[in-house]
């Protein structure tokens, strides 16, 4: 058979930027997820600080109300699609093969598209603070609010194809990593053997596949009421802003756990390895985040309480989201467990991670009290929730996420952190968030509702949205303390080794930085904590088990080649979305994007073998 | 590095603790019932009820909070890592622990949960006026208020005490008769708003073409802060209103008051104003005169104007439900009080004197008229009415005083 030709051979960059563009190596797209998510997490800061600023006295006018309508709105957007997603992926990517043992994920190239568009999606959004104002109906966008009467300018539609986009990419990451997990784990490698954060992964990509179908049906047709003139949500045509409230949440709730569940799955490696004992009660921990994923299904109105669904459906929400505390509360309480006993080394990441399991369980008891659908009539839309979800997302999430690059980076650079910053990173943290959310309880219960560029000084909230600000303003500093330790470790850290942490699972098995095929030899596994019983010389409890891809080992070892095709279809999607924002001459920008997404589909199916061992194979 | 990272333990225990103090007594403190829209000085039925469901799920959670965190707090004491330490025992789970810690949170939870359910059924209007139908009917007095939302403003109508199948209109400040209950048909004519007084009620959402109720009662008279608690678009923050609860007759003739066209001004500058609002276009969104709006015969609400109505607009104690236009409290130290004297106005108790201080009304109304925009960004009057938008059109100095003068007359 002879190879089909073709024009462009396939990219041979071993350093440079070049190298970086065209990589599909599953680590090196790690390092770029978070790097590039960081960076936007940034700016999602810079946002919050402007607002906060704004609301830090009464009657202030330093940005107008239409700026600050734009800033919560792209905070939130940013925060949730372009921070935290992204941060997990990150940790996803770089993470995932090597603790299930493998040597790369189940589709490389298509993460490397995965990356790409994500960025894609990204710029698009950000784009628009420049191209006549962003998005202004905040980030769950309530119709009619965002009809093309209420909101005429560019905005919503940057918000929309953003998100279709982003859509794209979470949806071919999370193909993915379900079958990466599925199908590439190494031998003996059974499902109740992997490791906490593997299976949290999993549950949140199943989540991710099911719920962004559904905002994006709910996107596709606010598209179509905007540009089509069609009724979806338009009330004088008898359509029903509802619907979209109920699409919106069937999304958005799900999206809060595939938020938290990573975050939760990065804390219980931590817990275990510096308190030197198993996670205690692993079984009960893993049931508890597949409920929690399978009753986040059931309890998206409760975002709703107060639409007016009637007494019987909101009975019916308030007790489905009662329960979803039980499983949640297990994990808290295994985590405690866990520590209980232990040999606690307050490493950075450790301390992090006790910090978010304080923190969370402030965000998690708030939830139950806004359950309670009667006294939640008083706390819906006020500054009170906005405590809870940063107590969520920012204590829990952000919080597991510190813990995750600081418990990873001598992994991720083969360099040690400074320990003395990280602990004073975390301290100025941990003081500056509190400082700034937990007076926001008493602003919720001080009746100030939430969205509001300004509040009169006759309101009694002066005092509480100062120290608020004040607390912003120490976070920040926090956050620049931990850049600085960082990207100076990152040059000139100290040498880490392959295992500084007395590590569990199996990426502490090869050295750091780990080397481009990950494992020279595919390990067989025999226990949970598998590296942890081989250090111990533990008795061998268990016997390999069939699972996991059996991969021969005495094969030499193939690594995948980098490729040009998943940018260059990244980049179709984005002149692609842009031309759905400017729809001139039929649109035409469109149409542009889509030849060359398409032209670059085929060229990435035909793309050559450039490995002469298979090439060779190939000729057998 | 070891030593300094000791010191830095040491000291941030020591900071965690003070923060946990300052937290726990600030919430006992700091939370002043005082403030207008606290939802700790509960006025009425429907509040009182949410607080008291607040109060349960809140110690439930205190119990949690504190058991979690003081057990974090004696670990990270009592288990932290020594030199020389080997591999603690190495356990695995225990199941009757991890079956005691998932039974005990469903038990509390299914207690919490009994009066959140009440509640929920307490609060909700449809069964309140299924309920309590035949009382109110044998009574004559149910009282049911429309509220409709605009951006961003609120508009109240009445039934007509008299004439049926005619509507009071009212905008940005409403009153009520105190110890009764009063359920709202909340409505909206652009986008999603939401109908709030936190120190009667929790919020229910207006929503257009959804027929949402809500009630609520007031138990003492006083004047009440709402604000629209929904995004709803660029002056969001500036959408408030007020509720005035007064006693049955004084609200009665309030009604009546606010159904008939305000005297006509006598004062040549107010009536150059009473002209200029028709010149200048004011009237084509603004109803100066006429409070009353039929019903249809099939019982539907009819339209009103774009922009709130201004009849009486020198009645109210708030301009555009914010901004004082009185310099007395509805109740002082002394327990003076306002009422509605028999012409229907709020006066003060004790001197009979309005309420409405002129040269505030006058100074507000003039702000207003002068520059929308910087008080309510985004309102339609300043994008799209002519004085505002066509330069020729402007007003000038003397005619915002003369149209200034004219409103002041409508009480």
């Amino acid at each position: 058979m002879t190879t089909m030709a073709f024009p462009i051979p396939r990219p041979t960059h071993p350093t440079g930027i070049w190298n970086w563009i065209t990589t599909i190596d599953h680590k090196k797209i790690g390092v770029l997820y978070g790097v590039t998510a960081f960076i936007l997490f940034l700016t999602g800061g810079i946002e919050a600080l402007l607002m906060r600023i704004q609301l830090a006295g009464p009657n202030q006018d330093i940005v107008s109300a239409e700026i600050f309508n734009q800033l919560f709105t792209m905070h939130g957007t940013t925060m949730i699609f372009l921070a935290i997603m992204p941060l997990s992926a990150a940790f996803f990517n770089f993470v995932i093969p090597l603790q299930i043992g493998a040597r790369d994920v189940a589709f490389p190239r298509l993460n490397a598209f995965s990356y790409w568009t994500f960025l894609a999606g990204a710029i698009i959004l950000k784009i628009s603070w420049f191209t006549g104002g962003a998005t202004n109906a905040g980030w769950f966008g309530y119709a009619p609010l965002t009809s093309v009467q209420q909101n005429p300018g560019t905005g919503i539609d940057y918000w929309i194809v953003s998100l279709q986009v982003l859509g794209i990419a979470s949806l071919a990451a999370s193909f993915n990593f379900l079958v990466t997990i599925i199908n590439m784990r190494a031998p003996g490698m059974s499902f109740m053997r992997l490791p906490l954060f593997t299976w949290m992964t999993f549950i949140t990509n199943i989540l991710i596949v099911l719920a962004f179908p559904v905002i994006t049906v709910a996107l596709i047709e606010l598209y179509f009421d905007r540009s089509f003139g069609m009724n979806f949500f338009n009330v004088a045509r008898g359509g029903d802003p509802v619907l979209w409230q109920h699409l919106f949440w069937v999304f958005g709730h799900p999206e809060v756990y595939i938020l938290i569940l990573p975050a939760m799955g990065i804390v219980s490696e931590i817990l275990p390895t510096f308190s030197k004992k198993p996670l205690f009660g692993y079984p009960a921990i893993v049931l508890a985040g597949a409920i929690i994923a399978f009753m986040g299904w059931m309890v998206w109105s409760h975002h709703m309480f107060t639409v007016g669904l009637g007494p019987i459906p909101v009975t019916v929400f308030t007790i489905t989201t009662m329960a979803i505390a039980v499983p949640t509360g297990i994990k808290v309480f295994n985590w405690m467990g866990t520590m209980w006993g232990g040999s606690m080394d307050f490493k950075t990441p450790m301390l992090y991670a006790i910090g978010f399991v304080a923190m969370f369980t402030i965000g998690g008891i708030s939830g139950v009290m806004h359950s309670m659908a009667s006294s939640d009539a008083q706390q819906q839309d006020t500054y009170f929730i906005v405590a809870h979800i940063h107590y969520v997302l920012f204590g829990g999430a952000i919080f597991a996420i510190f813990a995750g690059i600081y418990y990873w980076f001598p992994k991720i650079t083969g360099r040690m952190y400074s320990e003395t910053l990280g602990k004073i990173n975390f301290w100025i943290t941990m003081v500056g968030f509190n400082l700034a959310f937990f007076p926001q309880h008493f602003l919720g219960l001080d009746g100030m509702p939430r969205r509001i560029y300004t509040y009169d000084a006759s309101m009694g909230w002066n005092l509480w949205n100062g120290v608020s600000t004040a607390g912003v303003i120490i976070l920040a500093i926090g956050i620049l303390i931990f850049m600085h330790n960082i990207v100076k470790s990152w040059r000139k850290g100290e040498l880490a080794g392959g295992d500084p942490w007395d590590g569990r699972t199996l990426e502490w098995s090869i050295p750091s930085p780990p080397p481009e095929y990950n494992f020279a030899e595919i390990p067989t596994v025999y226990d949970r904590d598998d590296w942890w019983a081989r250090k111990r010389r533990e008795v061998r409890r268990g016997v390999p088990v069939a699972g996991g891809s059996g991969e021969d080992e005495h094969h030499d070892i193939h690594l995948p080649q980098p490729s040009y095709w998943p940018l260059v279809v990244a980049i179709g999607l984005f002149i692609g979305g842009i031309g759905l924002v400017y729809p001139v001459g039929m649109y035409a920008i469109s149409m542009v994007g889509v030849f060359i997404g398409t032209v670059a589909v085929y060229a990435w199916s035909f793309e050559p073998v450039n490995d002469p061992e298979e090439g060779e194979q190939a000729a057998h | 590095m070891l030593k300094s990272a000791v010191i830095l333990n040491k000291l941030a225990g020591v900071v965690l603790l003070g923060i946990l103090t300052a937290l726990l007594t600030g919430c006992t403190t700091i939370i002043n019932p005082q403030n207008p829209q606290s939802t700790f000085d509960t006025l009425g039925p429907v509040a009182e009820n949410q607080l008291f469901i607040f109060w349960v799920i809140f110690f439930a959670g205190l119990v949690v909070f504190i058991f979690v965190e003081a057990a974090l707090l004696y670990m990270v004491f009592k288990f932290k890592r020594r030199e020389g330490d080997g591999d603690p025992a190495q356990t695995h789970g225990n199941t009757r622990l991890e079956i005691a810690w998932t039974i005990a949170p469903v038990i509390v939870l299914v207690v919490a949960a009994v009066p959140t359910v009440q509640g929920i059924f307490y609060a909700d209007a449809g069964r309140y006026i299924s309920a309590n139908y035949q009382a109110a009917a044998d009574e004559g007095r149910f009282l049911e208020v429309d509220v409709i939302g605009h951006q961003w403003w609120f508009e109240f109508r009445y039934p007509h005490p008299t004439n049926a199948g005619e509507q009071i209109a009212v905008a940005n400040e409403m009153y009520v008769p105190v110890g009764e209950p009063v359920v709202f048909l909340l409505d909206s004519v652009d986008v999603i708003h939401s109908f709030w007084v936190p120190k009667l009620a929790g919020k229910v959402d207006m929503i257009p073409n959804n027929d949402n109720m809500m009630w609520f009662e007031a138990y003492v008279p006083g004047e009440y802060f709402g604000q629209c608690a929904e995004f709803c678009g660029v002056s969001h923050a500036n959408m408030r209103f007020k509720v005035v609860a007064v006693a049955r007759d004084e609200f009665d003739r309030w009604l009546l008051h606010q159904a008939n066209p305000a005297a006509e001004p006598s004062d040549p500058l107010a009536a150059q104003g009473k002209k200029l609002f028709r010149d200048a276009g004011c009237s084509g969104c603004h109803a100066d005169s006429n409070s009353v709006i039929k019903l249809r015969d099939d019982g539907s609400r009819i339209p009103g104007r774009t922009g709130p109505i201004l009849n009486h607009v020198a009645t109210r104690l708030n301009h555009l439900g914010m901004f004082r236009n009185s310099d007395v409290d509805f109740e002082d130290a002394s327990g003076r009080r306002l009422y509605i004297n028999s012409q229907g106005m709020p006066a003060d108790v004790t001197t009979g004197r309005s309420f409405i201080n002129e040269s505030m009304l006058q100074a507000n109304l003039k702000e207003w008229i002068t520059d929308p925009e910087s008080l309510k960004p985004g309102n339609l009057m300043a994008r799209d009415g002519e004085p505002y938008i066509d330069p020729a059109n402007e007003l000038t100095e003397v005619e915002i005083d003369a149209l200034v003068a004219y409103l002041m007359t409508l009480k």
